[in-house]
């Protein structure tokens, strides 16, 4: 219990960034189905976030005077922006080959003819 | 009060018993709001049809219905589709009522009784009253049942589609008040009803009857409440729940009902302020001491009750007089409707905000003075508050 | 053993939960399963937003990410989950391969973030920073309720673990994407003087690409005739 009682730094914070990134690419490699490789995106861009804003925090680090501050907020602001934005048209793409082909199955997606 | 308590406790005990006595009484608002809204729409809708409802159980009003209905849920058979995916149908009641009830923790109940407040208040409860849909779609997909796929698919997209226009329509009070923080604006609306958002210029006037009819849709009631439509779908997403789960819904949609009933009432109708300042009259105010004080604040509590109360039978009056709306018109009249008044009276509101900024008549004072509570009139003499009180309190 | 801090508490329950379902997105098998997992991920993010002072950003995340492209995301699964396309599995080989790829990853990753030192432990906000704030709050606006003193939020100079006001961010966000940066009218080290724009600019930008997003998505996701089945 000796762990509840220290304060949180940006290590904590990086880690956490780090296994969700992680998951994300591992997802994006494995996942035969388009939404599954769409959503290792969504953990991708996530991890980055989470490292953004404990870099912006001015409480978890002892000099505080070097944190981003609200940088690290706008640029997750517009992290979170552009990833719906992307999301967006992954999905149109993925629900336009399904009515084409019939399935979201990425190893079908082998030829250029549409 | 997590601060006073901590003068006689361990502060992180007394931190986690005010914390969870906090979600104790915020968790009676969808228990026991569900089952008096319930008794309200029997009692109403009975009225409308001319006939009287509930009257053996409890007496001439039939209060005990509702405790017998509960007790009859609560002890119903478990029951679960055979095709049924297990886990996910039986969490998607209960992902509804976590949405419901996170909105209520960001909402003020009155000046300072709130549980978290969050300088982003209002959008912190737009955001979570727009996670309920999960439950509903997931509540659609694991009952493996065609109607349920469709109504829940109904309402999702009625749901994210009406966000938008609501969204808009809550950014003008906003506007005018200059915060997120819901504390805040209700403090502005002190005073007299005159003071009240609704009453500020008319385009905020329109705004609350365009929001009231977006959170109408958002929620689900009727005339939008085609996922749901006994004649239609049977009961769409909750077709094939029974016993508690059929609860946990239940109280999901009264608890969002009074959310946004309540965030209307502390955007548009001054929250917790009644129409004429009696606490301010009586004295009941912080500078008499903390027991007046509490008394003021518990007379406020009353007046944002009876408020949340009138709009949500209100939106179950709507729902008897109307006929349900197909779902190519609910979506008419959210993209052709209902999205571009709120774009013309969010600018419109601007407008009325930059010519006029104090208001016009009654309201004809400039903003710093016009606050009740310790915003302050100038920044210097804030600044020399703050100096002098930390000189005062040995810089500790 | 000192008393609990909840800050410390918290951050423990949401990184685990963000992180456990994260990887549960990862091993499991259906797609549907996998919509929910990481529903309940990105939630626990934005939990760790509002930790870690960035309330704006969590209720952002929860409106934007989690209310609006989850939902788009479980939309385009509940369109196309049907029979097999429920769980597609992946061979053995290509498992490994990115097992190598996640190790590689990990151990570049994981000791980068815990190089630094100042980085381990927190910053618990002092008297003269508390002023600090005040004065701040004061200059930023005189109409905003400056902290209203809540069970949550930042970390304090106590030390007892419960944090002391509330961090205001919207307003200085609101007025950091117009241009004006409001939030660095004190004293800044001459290392992050440079940084000081706003960024009015990256937000005109990225509206004009959301139009253009909302028009192509719109056109790509028409409806027409659908193939029949292979």
């Amino acid at each position: 219990m000796q762990i509840l009682t220290q304060s949180v730094g940006v290590s904590h914070y990086l880690v956490v960034g780090a296994v969700l990134f992680i998951s994300g690419v591992v997802c994006m490699a494995v996942k035969r189905n388009a939404l599954g490789v769409l959503m290792g995106i969504e953990l991708v861009l996530n991890g980055a976030n989470v490292n953004f804003v404990a870099f912006g925090s001015k409480f978890l680090r002892s000099d505080s005077a070097y944190a981003l501050g609200l940088d690290g907020q706008l640029i997750s602001l517009f992290v979170i922006v552009l990833a719906a934005a992307e999301a967006a048209v992954a999905l149109a793409i993925t629900l336009n080959f399904y009515n084409n082909h019939s399935t979201v199955d990425v190893d079908r997606a082998d030829e250029l003819k549409g | 009060m997590a601060e006073a308590l901590a003068n006689y406790l361990w502060p992180w005990l007394a931190y986690l018993s005010v914390g969870l006595l906090q979600c104790v009484l915020l968790l009676l608002v969808p228990f026991v709001g569900a089952m008096f809204f319930v008794w309200v729409e029997r009692k109403v809708s009975a009225r409308i049809q001319d006939r009287l409802g509930p009257t053996r159980c409890g007496g001439k009003f039939g209060w005990l219905q509702l405790l017998a209905d509960g007790l009859k849920l609560i002890t119903k058979e478990d029951l679960r589709p055979g095709d049924a995916d297990a886990v996910l149908f039986r969490i998607a009641p209960y992902i509804s009522f976590c949405a419901s009830f996170a909105a209520l923790l960001a909402l003020p109940f009155s000046n300072g009784w709130v549980a978290q407040n969050l300088d982003v208040g209002v959008f912190f409860i737009l955001a979570v009253l727009g996670l309920e849909v999960f439950g509903v779609i997931l509540a659609g997909y694991a009952s493996a049942s065609k109607w349920s796929l469709f109504g829940a698919m109904r309402e999702a997209a009625q749901v994210v589609s009406y966000e938008v226009p609501l969204g808009m329509c809550v950014v003008v009070p906003v506007l005018i008040t200059g915060s997120m923080n819901l504390v805040t604006i209700g403090q502005m609306q002190a005073g007299f009803f005159t003071q009240w958002l609704v009453f500020h210029d008319p385009f905020t006037f329109i705004t609350f009857w365009v929001y009231f009819t977006c959170a109408t849709a958002s929620v689900n009631r009727a005339p939008f409440d085609l996922a749901e439509a006994e004649s239609e779908l049977v009961a769409g997403f909750h077709t094939e729940y029974s016993g508690f789960r059929w609860l946990a819904f239940f109280m999901a949609e009264y608890g969002s009902m009074f959310a946004v009933s309540g965030l209307a009432a502390i955007l548009f109708f001054g929250g917790w302020n009644g129409p004429i300042p009696i606490t301010s009259m009586l004295g009941l105010t912080p500078e008499n001491g903390p027991v007046l004080a509490w008394i003021g604040n518990l007379l406020g509590l009353f007046n944002f009750i009876f408020k949340c109360v009138l709009g949500v039978t209100f939106m179950v009056w709507v729902r008897w007089t109307l006929p349900r709306l197909r779902i190519d018109q609910v979506m008419q009249v959210c993209l052709k409707y209902c999205t571009p008044i709120a774009a013309v009276m969010f600018l419109g509101a601007t407008c009325w905000t930059y010519l006029l900024p104090g208001g016009v008549g009654l309201r004809a004072m400039p903003y710093a003075q016009r606050y009740v509570t310790s915003a302050p009139a100038d920044a210097a003499a804030e600044l020399d508050r703050i100096a002098t009180t930390r000189v005062a309190r040995g810089g500790e | 053993m000192g008393p609990i801090n909840w800050h410390t508490f918290f951050f423990y329950l949401y990184a685990l939960v963000a992180c456990g379902f994260a990887v549960a997105v990862v091993i499991s098998t259906s797609i549907v399963r996998m919509a929910l997992y990481l529903i309940v991920a990105l939630g626990a993010t934005a939990g760790l937003f509002f930790l870690a002072g960035a309330d704006f950003v969590g209720a952002m995340q929860l409106m934007i990410y989690v209310g609006g492209t989850l939902v788009l995301l479980i939309f385009g699964v509940m369109l196309t989950a049907q029979g097999p396309l429920v769980s597609l599995r992946t061979t053995g080989g290509d498992w490994i391969v990115a097992m190598l790829l996640a190790g590689c990853l990990a151990a570049l990753l994981i000791p980068a973030g815990l190089t630094v030192s100042s980085w381990h432990t927190g910053h618990p906000v002092t008297t003269a920073e508390k002023d600090a704030q005040d004065v701040q709050t004061v200059l930023v606006s005189t109409t905003i309720a400056h902290g209203v003193p809540t069970a949550g939020g930042l970390p304090d100079a106590d030390s007892n673990g419960i944090p002391d006001k509330q961090p205001i961010t919207a307003a200085p966000l609101g007025m950091g994407l117009l241009g004006a940066r409001v939030d660095k009218l004190g004293d800044v080290p001459e290392a992050l003087r440079p940084g000081m724009s706003g960024y009015l600019l990256p937000f005109e930008v990225i509206s004009v690409h959301l139009l253009v997003v909302l028009v192509g998505a719109a056109y790509l996701a028409r409806s027409k005739r659908r193939a029949p089945n292979r």
